[in-house]
């Protein structure tokens, strides 16, 4: 009787559990396809905003990945910029032919095709991953902030400064682009800087399969370890979690993910600079997995959507209309007029990074687990014991069950 | 080997150290207490340097004007960045990091980062992108004064050679000088700087003497803040110009010259600070003599490499005892 009972409800977890599941699944589906369709419409509607939705879709890339280091793993990572340059320069370095290695002749012709060399900065990525990781990893959570920080300064520095190998600060032109899909009849699919929907395209495609690998990593036995050292690391390594080799495959997998987007940021735009690349752009994504939902990779995408399109189309077109109000409040009196005036010139793209920083601030203070939470990170981040479990089924069966009468 | 050039980079060294020193006691006496990386004062420290520049510009006092006026106005203008930067740090405290308090460690860091880039933010709009000239108060007798030279020390020449001490690294070291004896006669001797040193130990036995922790936790975030303020309008002073990025690279070569010192540690920090100032002079102006190829590009890459290796292999810096975490 009593073992009946307790497969029962063994059986009755999983199900839900594989309910749940499908239902996700069902929902990423239709909004893959929503996202997909979207080049249609703009054209039809004559938004002419695909154009900007390339770089935040690289946004999403890069949220995704670092949504692994500090959403799984718990690390906090402000440096993440490093590993997205080192995919650029890596891009750059193996199919630019002003390029020093390809000049030297050490890159086997093969390997200059953009999509063998989007494999190799990958991988190059995910080393210098573990080059910093494996050092560092033993370091506690804030220095290990500054010491990513640090990282990500010297980088750009070094690329820089070591003029001969990387074109200094004017860097590498001339990238290679992904070659032209040939189509039956005359016709083919070009990748040209803008061709903006097969771009649009080919990174709905690299950010569905990175979706996949984060999304299957996150269930995986690693996942599980990440989240366990995540949530005490302690208790983990006592239950035989290696703690230093499990952060070193999150570490080195979210940078992997950002040479990943890097790889196909300098196939984009076909020239890498130092430049381009700074410690803002760090902040940047890490307000995205921050405001959207720390851990959860579905509020990370809602947060790059959210912020790549205020940084890359809103901050743009509100600007007019406030301008367009700032004329009219001028002949206001007093400080509305004075308002006004600083309205009818001020540029909301000036604002970026205060908007950033209220979102970091506003989102710790008030809603530790960003707008789509998830459930298990949120409770953490707020450092209470709202979400306790009890040891015993029955008990968090009723807790839960007297928790949504509540809601 | 060029001594005249060594000396030379040594003064300046020791000028801009000073001016470290202070920003990284800040860092310290705040991680000492709270264990909060408060990435956001370097920009508290920056928007000092701005506040000094509105102050001296609203007096109306320029190097025309009388010698006791003139000082008059840098000490008023002193004050007064040492209170708005302290009140600006404790601000930041009272909003963002005390609700904090009870969150895991990230929480914090994360809303000092978010912080960082909203005052950076505030400065642009303050005084605008471009760099902030600073007023012109000091004569130009005084900043052209060459102490070596007028007193002739070593004859007014070193080996042959003109060496600048000028006036105003003096004027540097003698404001950094007795900030850092006033603070640590605080901190070693007063009621309050005994509590702030209890809770650094213990924050919750302290708790349980009865001391008010976040008033302690407050009050080193005003002094941590006041000297920055003071390092901000030295910085304006002695380089003339201050921007609204400043703040990000003096605060972390200030964070380096901290952990380098070892992290929570006062005097740690003022040696660290006078030795990231040295290696910033000496590789910005000497070891291009000496090593081919060396250049200025190259000062950013040493001290995040210092900071980088002092947090792997010795993380307790030069003089931190090192503990382990508490479980």
């Amino acid at each position: 009787m009593a073992v009946s009972s307790v497969q029962a409800r063994t059986e009755a977890f999983f199900a839900e559990r594989k309910a749940e599941s499908n239902d996700r699944l069902r929902k990423v589906l239709i909004g893959i396809v929503v996202v997909s369709l979207y080049p249609i419409l703009d054209q039809w509607l004559g938004f002419g905003l695909l154009g900007s939705l390339i770089p935040i879709l690289m946004y999403a890339l890069l949220a995704m990945g670092l949504n692994i280091v500090v959403g799984y793993a718990g690390l906090l990572d402000i440096g993440y910029v490093a590993f997205f340059i080192i995919g650029a320069y890596a891009q750059a370095f193996l199919t630019s032919p002003n390029s020093f290695f390809i000049r030297q002749g050490l890159v086997p012709g093969f390997v200059q095709n953009f999509w063998v060399a989007m494999l190799f900065s990958w991988v190059l990525a995910a080393i210098f991953g573990v080059l910093i990781g494996a050092p560092t990893l033993r370091l506690r959570g804030d220095y290990l902030a500054i010491v990513t920080l640090g990282f990500s300064e010297i980088v750009p520095d070094f690329f820089t400064n070591a003029a001969g190998i990387t074109g200094g600060p004017r860097g590498i032109g001339q990238i290679a682009k992904p070659p032209a899909i040939p189509l039956p009849g005359d016709r083919s699919i070009s990748f040209s800087s803008t061709d903006h929907v097969s771009w649009f395209y080919l990174l709905l495609a690299v950010g569905v399969l990175t979706l996949f690998m984060v999304t299957r990593l996150y269930d995986s036995r690693m996942g599980r370890a990440w989240q366990a050292i995540r949530e005490d690391e302690i208790a983990a390594a006592s239950m035989g979690i290696p703690p230093v080799s499990t952060k070193l495959w999150a570490f080195a997998l979210g940078a992997s993910f950002a040479g990943f987007a890097g790889s196909v940021y300098s196939g984009y735009v076909q020239s890498v600079y130092p430049d381009q690349f700074q410690f803002s752009l760090s902040i940047l994504v890490l307000s995205m997995v921050i405001l959207g939902g720390i851990g959860n990779i579905y509020g990370v995408l809602a947060g790059a959507l959210i912020i790549g399109s205020f940084d890359r189309i809103l901050a743009v077109k509100l600007t007019i209309p406030l301008n367009a109000l700032g004329r009219q409040m001028e002949s206001w009196p007093g400080i509305f007029g004075d308002l006004g005036s600083f309205f009818a010139t001020h540029s909301l793209t000036a604002d970026r990074f205060l908007i950033f920083g209220l979102a970091l601030v506003l989102v710790m203070i008030l809603r530790p687990g960003g707008l789509f939470p998830s459930k298990q990170r949120a409770a953490e981040m707020k450092g209470d014991d709202d979400n306790f479990e009890f040891d015993d089924y029955e008990t968090n069966q009723t807790v839960r069950s007297a928790r949504r009468k509540e809601a | 080997m060029n001594w005249t050039l060594f000396f030379q980079m040594v003064i300046i060294g020791i000028a801009t150290g000073s001016l470290i020193a202070l920003i990284a006691l800040g860092y310290t006496l705040v991680y000492g207490i709270v264990e909060l990386i408060n990435f956001a004062h370097g920009e508290v420290f920056m928007l000092g340097a701005f506040f000094a520049g509105t102050v001296i510009g609203l007096t109306g006092v320029t190097s025309e004007n009388s010698t006791i006026q003139i000082i008059g106005t840098l000490l008023l203008a002193l004050l007064a960045c040492m209170v708005f930067s302290a009140v600006l740090n404790a601000f930041i405290d009272r909003v963002a990091y005390r609700r904090l308090r009870n969150a895991p460690r990230l929480a914090p860091l994360i809303a000092a980062i978010g912080f960082s880039f909203i005052l950076q933010n505030i400065a642009i709009y303050w005084k605008g992108p471009n760099p902030l000239i600073a007023p012109k108060i000091l004569p130009r007798e005084f900043t052209q004064y060459n102490i070596l030279k007028e007193w002739a020390i070593f004859g007014g020449y070193f080996d042959d050679k003109f060496i600048r001490f000028m006036a105003k690294d003096v004027l540097v070291i003698g404001i950094t000088i007795p900030l850092l004896i006033g603070m640590s006669w605080f901190v070693y001797r007063t009621r309050i700087g005994t509590a702030m040193r209890a809770t650094a130990q213990d924050r919750e036995a302290a708790a349980l003497m009865g001391i008010d922790i976040n008033r302690t936790i407050q009050v080193a975030f005003l002094i941590g803040g006041a000297l920055a303020g003071a390092a901000g309008m030295v910085a304006l002073i002695y380089n003339n110009s201050a921007r609204f990025n400043m703040g990000f690279q003096y605060g972390l070569f200030a964070f380096t010259a901290a952990v380098l010192g070892g992290i929570g540690n006062l005097t740690g920090a003022v040696v660290g600070g006078l030795l990231i100032g040295l290696i910033w002079a000496m590789s910005d102006g000497w070891m291009p003599t000496v090593v081919p190829g060396w250049g200025a590009q190259w000062t950013n890459t040493v001290i995040f490499s210092i900071l980088v290796l002092v947090l792997i292999f010795r993380p307790a810096g030069l003089f931190g005892k090192a503990t382990t975490e508490k479980v």
